[in-house]
């Protein structure tokens, strides 16, 4: 079995390499089983672990036993039921005539998702990373605890330059994104700077995406080479 | 003959030959491939020329096909898995940053380890979830693992089987439930962060093979984050290291570390900045360094040499694209706006 389920890989990897050289038949069998095969993961998935998982064991909760061996019984939660309704007037979008209803679940989830996401992104993404900016740009003042006198401390020249890059980095990519004043003299120049960190931004992240590609590449490269083939030491 | 029917030859050839080292394979006469140091050289010095012949082919105007690029790209990843020439790994001061919080960590310090990931993100996450576990296990650091995505807790399991099987850990026997436990998966994304920040238990009652939490010694106790040292998230996406900052660590001051597929690693690089991340694995490369540093080689750092190849491919395809630009002349009509 286990050779069987190598060989089917390996044969479905190769369909898949194989639209590099062109479309072909070999590659739409393959493609076709991989989302068929998805979706039905998928379906099942979600169905065992939302519908029965929380909601169905939720509503009913099944008899359970503690180390002694007596029934813990948990009360039901029917709550769930408000979450059941809103799933079922989703699917109402099935039905041309009252599809309308199914807007109703999906302004609840935009607008519980909005209130929760404003929370969270306005503290990690905005506060937190304001203040991750602020930073001395040479030195600090620490006031020494022992005799109570400020004695400058110099960062090192490796930190001094990394905060003036952030410092710059972060002012000229603001302005570019100011568009009430148009950019042109010292503005246009500084917007400049910024586009120049932006490009800088974008293509370190672009070789990144590479390497992550490359990486998905490498390990099937593994497999057919060296769990398929066994030609890899 | 026609194209159609060399396709199907050679369709016909790949199979055949996969098929006889295969039976090979299983029969145990055929084993590993590996270059020597000479050949390995001559190969690279043959990619080299050809792609120098690439270059001055294209500049006198004959432009390669696609699949030549393809082609180089799939060499360039191959050919180092034969090769035995090693490539030195500089540490990044995020991954030591990492790896210094681990050490500073006493025996008997609980890590949670999230698995946000599937199998397709499996080569770049999985050698890191590896060396991570052996060297929690060697450091006698009880691990915690929950996933976040339906399959994270299969792919523990097996990052757990290959740390089990180092020696090291073997000789202190570590005890399922006591020293390791993987409490299996639950729906829900960032709320299911959110829940475990008041109560763990209320989101996995139940750990991967179905025992109770509360019969579990080693997360008996274990009531919310407060009661962990040290938390990993090793992320593919959504739910990934993102939702743990802004909920775990931004809310209940989880201390957290980061394992993120290369293309979600410089999103990461601003919470590290501002110090909501304590140290980050990125992409294979943080894989590799990462082993680099718990000293146990895996396949991150196996991995590398192609990774290395296969970016210089593309360097060097992307200065012959250029090259090709400039001197046919294209340049001039693009700037007049033709």
């Amino acid at each position: 079995m286990e050779h069987l389920a190598v060989w089917i890989a390996a044969l479905l990897t190769l369909g898949i390499i194989s639209f590099l050289y062109k479309d072909n038949a070999w590659y739409k069998l393959s493609e076709a089983i991989f989302v068929g095969i998805s979706a039905g993961y998928w379906f099942v998935v979600l169905f065992w672990d939302n519908v029965h998982g929380k909601f169905w064991t939720g509503v009913f909760p099944p008899e359970q036993y503690d180390a002694a061996g007596n029934v813990i019984t948990e009360a039901p939660d029917y709550m769930l039921w408000v979450g059941a309704a809103l799933g079922i007037l989703m699917l109402m979008r099935l039905i041309p005539k009252i599809g309308w209803i199914s807007r109703w679940p999906l302004a609840f989830i935009v607008g519980s998702t909005s209130g929760l996401y404003l929370i969270n992104y306005f503290s990690s993404n905005m506060m937190r990373q304001v203040q991750g900016t602020i930073m001395p740009l040479f030195g600090m003042w620490p006031t020494d605890p022992t005799t109570g006198e400020t004695v400058f401390q110099a960062l090192p020249t490796y930190d001094i330059v990394g905060n003036v890059v952030i410092l710059v980095g972060v002012f000229s990519g603001l302005v570019y994104f100011f568009f009430s004043k148009e950019h042109r003299g010292v503005f246009g120049a500084t917007a400049k700077v910024g586009i120049f960190f932006l490009m800088v931004t974008f293509g370190a992240s672009f070789g990144y995406t590479v390497m992550s590609r490359m990486s998905l590449l490498i390990g099937r490269v593994d497999f057919l080479f060296g769990t398929w083939l066994g030609l890899i030491k | 003959m026609s194209t159609r029917t060399w396709e199907l030859l050679v369709v016909a050839a790949v199979l055949i030959v996969s098929t006889i080292v295969y039976l090979g394979k299983v029969g145990g006469w055929i084993g590993g491939v590996s270059f020597s140091p000479a050949v390995s050289i001559i190969v690279i010095i043959l990619i080299f020329l050809s792609l120098v012949w690439i270059l001055v082919r294209t500049l006198r105007g004959s432009l390669v096909d696609r699949r030549i690029v393809f082609l180089f790209v799939g060499l360039a990843v191959v050919l180092p898995f034969f090769m035995s020439i090693t490539q030195k790994i500089k540490i990044s001061p995020e991954v030591q940053q990492l790896y210094d919080a681990l050490e500073a960590l006493p025996p008997g310090s609980k890590v949670l380890v999230s698995f946000d990931y599937d199998p397709p993100s499996a080569p770049e996450l999985q050698p890191m979830a590896e060396s991570f576990l052996r060297y929690c296990l060697r450091s006698d650091l009880k691990v915690i693992i929950i996933g976040l995505w339906p399959q994270g807790p299969q792919q523990a399991d097996l990052a757990l089987q290959i740390a089990l099987e180092d020696p090291e850990i073997q000789s202190k026997s570590p005890q399922y439930g006591v020293d390791y436990v993987n409490l299996g998966f639950q729906a829900g994304n960032e709320f299911v962060i959110q829940r475990m920040g008041a109560n763990i238990e209320s989101m996995f009652p139940r750990d991967y093979f179905g025992a109770a939490y509360r019969d579990l010694p080693l997360v008996r106790n274990v009531k919310n984050f407060s009661n962990i040292d040290y938390s990993f998230n090793l992320s593919a996406g959504y739910p990934g290291t993102q939702e743990w900052v802004q909920v775990a660590v931004d809310r209940y001051g989880l201390r957290l570390g980061g394992g993120n597929t290369a293309v979600q690693a410089p999103m990461m690089y601003p919470y590290l900045n501002a110090g909501q991340l304590v140290g980050l694995l990125g992409g294979m490369n943080g894989a590799a360094e990462f082993e680099l540093l718990t000293g146990v080689t895996g396949k991150g750092t196996k991995f590398m040499l192609s990774q290395s190849f296969a970016h210089m491919i593309v360097i060097a395809f992307v200065i012959i694209g250029n090259a090709a630009f400039f001197a046919s002349g294209r340049r001039k009509p693009l700037e007049q706006g033709k």
